[in-house]
């Protein structure tokens, strides 16, 4: 039984929850102001959890079901322009739908807090795991962030407030969850105290951009062509201060909770020994592959795994340096673009774009897997080695995408 | 190689058609002799607002690569021909797409000409227009402002006479004969390529010197850079409580110091302080919240906030208490309660010549724009 002590996070303890509870808490950590919903699977999950903790007495917050996810993105984007620390979240064309309020919840920097539970486009009705959804956000201004654990996913929403409401960023942030292997799968979670969470994460101050009756201000009136690219040029300067921002913010984050990684954005595999094949791929991918490479590690095959942690913003010197040293890089992609360079995937042509104004450059070959939810297995994981070890050995890439796991 | 560009002024909806009739009247004409031309509005003025100022434009060159430098452009570096069709333009214009008053003369190059339709004289207009170092010519052609909504356009025949007068002050750009093969294209009768021949044969001009004009400097904004304008989009609104003359006082609120709206305005309202019932309903209804409370409770109207919709005078109950005049009878936007404190005779004296003038005249404010034209057009045709 749940101890009134342990509903108000005054001791530290383990819980058995999946990444959307260990979101949900984080939501009530850090004293949330406004939540919105709209169901929608997987991403439905959150606003359950979140709803019970209210209800439950462990924080408070306006808990809003709003009519649409348009609305509900709507609704946050005003709450955080009036300094409400915000969360929101939504799955698939769910947030396609709201679309409208993401793209210019960046361009008016407004630090929302935001949950994909990633999901497929829905044709027909499909609702595994892609990760195209988020994706769709990568231009625009928002941070986003690829989670593989329960843990991390606790960890990482407590530190997107703290990120995304920096001044220096004050940009949202998206935090991606696999559908299933996240949202609904249950793991050991490590929750803090809230005296904890208190000593690492102050509040929501807007400053001079609040909107406040004792601060008139107008926000966003209509431009043209003489004001826009100010206004990106402004946008983007803001992207290229999150690196910084979120070094720091991670490296306070280990010192108050004691864990996390040596890097924020790349988490290195069995990368010590500079190994020739380089897997890489983004959420819970990190999971199958890790074994697989375990057991070709036993067969004496040198092979590693970086898992990038934010895509956006993309971290290009980390990535040169932990693949630069390969001899080929494997990327994994749980996503498409139709008739990108190459037919590749979109993780795929990032890093390739990134590697390229290397010297040596590694062979860089794509692997298309597990669309709609489709598991990644430690074979395919093996076939993947196997086809990427052609590349070195003939010294060329044969077919730079591959769809794995796909029945002819 | 030549390149010519003509603009056109107009008022935003009221005047949309007439605009683009003539524009591309201009690049079917040139096309006559074998040149090539394009037609197209300011983007920035799209999709336009009622009576306020916007541009259409028309380039010719003798061929399509000369043309090219023209394209993909929002408006002409310098014009040949300047055309502006509603006369109140002259004071300036200050549109959707910018912030600060454009002077009507702007683009018009040294030694083109300004064409302005109008039934003032030249030295009414030149007081407004704002002076210019280089010389240029200033054409007017009698006319009320030929104003109609967005679905209905009132032939008035103001379309050709201006391509008329066009060809006879711009000769480089197109003869006579063209500009009448390409009315009689579109499909318009022989009456309209009469209007045009005449308009050709009673176009004069008259050159306008260096710094002959209004002296004024028209207000204008600097645009901030990337990295000196507020982030998120945030623009500072004027300090809380400044300008407010409390209880007894009166209440005027402080309006932005760069954002005016008079250009949009061709009618102003004009009160009379001592028929006024204080009634508020011309404060409460004005849609760009112009009326100032005075310290004894009457309403003046801020008239560098007023875009002269003309909705005062319509909710107001008292007759006459509120009318609209034509605005080239005024050459400031002072305030007309400080007038009328001032002298209340003068004032009185001066408020019903102008009422009387605009009885007279029937000038429209596009706002209304149903009714009116019929005599409105007689009284042109007898001139
Ligand atoms: S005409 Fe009257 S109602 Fe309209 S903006 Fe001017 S003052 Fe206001
Ligand atoms: S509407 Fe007319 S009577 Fe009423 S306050 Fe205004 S000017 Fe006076």
């Amino acid at each position: 039984m749940t101890t009134v002590e342990e509903q108000l996070f005054m001791t530290e303890k383990e819980e058995l929850i999946s990444g959307s509870e260990a979101v949900a808490i984080a939501c009530a950590l850090a004293d949330v102001d406004v939540i919105t919903a709209y169901p929608i699977r997987p991403y439905d999950t959150v606003m359950q959890y979140v709803s019970q903790l209210k209800a439950n007495g462990a924080f408070d917050c306006d808990f809003i079901v709003a009519e649409s996810e348009h609305s509900q993105f709507e609704i946050v984007k005003h709450a955080s322009s009036v300094g409400a620390r915000t969360f929101c979240g939504s799955s698939g064309v769910g947030w396609f739908y709201a679309f409208e309020a993401i793209a210019v919840t960046a361009g008016l920097r407004l630090p929302v807090v935001a949950m994909v539970g990633n999901r497929a486009l829905d044709d027909p009705g499909a609702f595994g795991v892609e990760h195209n959804d988020a994706l769709a956000v990568r231009d625009l201004g928002w941070m986003l962030y690829w989670v593989a654990t329960a843990q991390e996913a606790l960890d990482m929403a407590l530190m997107a407030w703290r990120i995304a409401e920096d001044p220096r960023a004050f940009l949202p942030m998206a935090l991606s969850c696999d559908g299933s292997f996240l949202t609904h799968s249950q793991a050991i979670v490590n929750v803090p105290t809230q005296e904890q969470v208190n000593k690492f994460l102050p509040g929501y101050e807007r400053g001079q951009l609040q909107l406040h009756p004792d601060n008139p201000i107008t926000v966003a009136p209509q431009v043209n062509e003489d004001w826009l690219m100010e206004i990106r040029r402004q946008s983007n300067e803001a992207m290229s201060r999150t690196p910084g921002v979120i070094k720091e913010v991670y490296e306070e984050f280990k010192q108050v909770f004691g864990r996390g990684d040596p890097s924020p954005f790349l988490e290195e595999y069995m990368m010590d020994d500079d190994p020739d094949i380089v897997l890489m791929g983004m959420g819970t991918l990190a999971l199958p592959v890790r074994v697989a490479i375990r057991r070709m590690r036993e067969q004496g095959k040198k092979v590693g795994f970086v898992r990038l942690k934010f895509f956006r913003p993309f971290a290009t010197e980390e990535v040169q340096e932990a693949l630069g040293g390969a001899k080929a890089v494997a990327v994994i992609d749980r996503d498409y673009s139709f008739g990108s360079p190459s037919s590749g995937g979109v993780l795929f042509n990032e890093v390739r774009a990134a590697l390229y104004p290397l010297d040596n450059r590694p062979h860089v070959v794509n692997f298309i897997a597990g669309l709609g939810g489709r598991e990644v297995r430690v074979r395919d994981v093996e076939d993947m080695v196997d086809i990427t070890q052609k590349a070195i050995d003939t010294g060329k890439v044969e077919l730079e995408c591959n769809w794995i796991g796909v029945r002819e | 190689m030549s390149t010519v560009a003509v603009e056109v002024v107009y008022r935003g909806i009221f005047q949309k058609t007439l605009a683009r009739n003539i524009v591309r009247s201009i690049v079917f004409a040139a096309r006559k002799e074998g040149k090539y031309g394009t037609a197209f509005g300011r983007y920035g003025d799209s999709p336009e607002r009622n009576g306020i100022p916007a541009k259409q434009f028309a380039i010719v060159a003798d061929d399509p690569e000369e043309l090219e430098e023209n394209l993909a452009v929002y408006e002409a570096q310098e014009v040949d021909v300047t055309i502006n069709v509603d006369d109140t333009m002259c004071k300036g214009i200050e549109s959707w797409a910018w912030y600060g008053l454009q002077p009507i003369n702007a683009l018009t190059k040294t030694g083109g000409t300004l064409i302005v339709t109008s039934r003032q004289d030249a030295d009414a207009l030149i007081e407004d227009i704002h002076q210019k170092d280089q010389p240029y010519n200033l054409s007017i052609m009698t006319s009320i402002p030929s104003f109609s909504g967005l679905w209905v356009y009132k032939d008035d025949h103001t379309d050709v006479r201006i391509l008329g007068a066009l060809a006879k002050v711009c000769p480089q750009l197109v003869s006579l004969e063209s500009m009448v093969e390409a009315i009689q294209d579109q499909g318009w009768d022989d009456l309209k390529v009469r209007s045009a021949e005449r308009s050709y044969d009673r176009t004069t001009s008259r050159p306008v010197e260096p710094g002959e004009g209004n002296q004024e400097e028209p207000f204008s904004f600097d645009l901030p850079g990337w990295t000196t304008m507020e982030e998120g989009i945030v623009i500072r609104g004027i300090e809380q409580g400044g300008g407010f003359r409390g209880g007894e006082e009166g209440y005027q609120p402080v309006r932005n110091s760069v954002f005016k709206k008079y250009s949009t305005r061709s009618m102003r309202p004009i009160v009379n302080f001592d028929t006024c019932i204080k009634c508020t309903l011309c404060w409460l209804q004005c849609p760009d919240t112009c009326f100032d409370v005075t310290p004894d409770g009457l309403y003046d109207a801020n008239l560098e906030s007023c875009c002269g919709c003309g909705v005062c005078e319509a909710v107001c109950p008292v007759a006459d208490c509120v009318t609209m005049i034509n605005e080239a009878e005024f050459n400031d936007n002072d305030s007309q309660y400080e007038m009328w404190q001032k002298d209340k005779d003068d004032y009185t004296q001066w408020m019903t010549s102008l009422i009387e003038k605009q009885k007279q005249v029937d000038r429209t404010h596009g706002f209304h724009h149903v009714g009116g034209y019929a005599e409105e057009i007689a009284e042109v045709a007898e001139d």
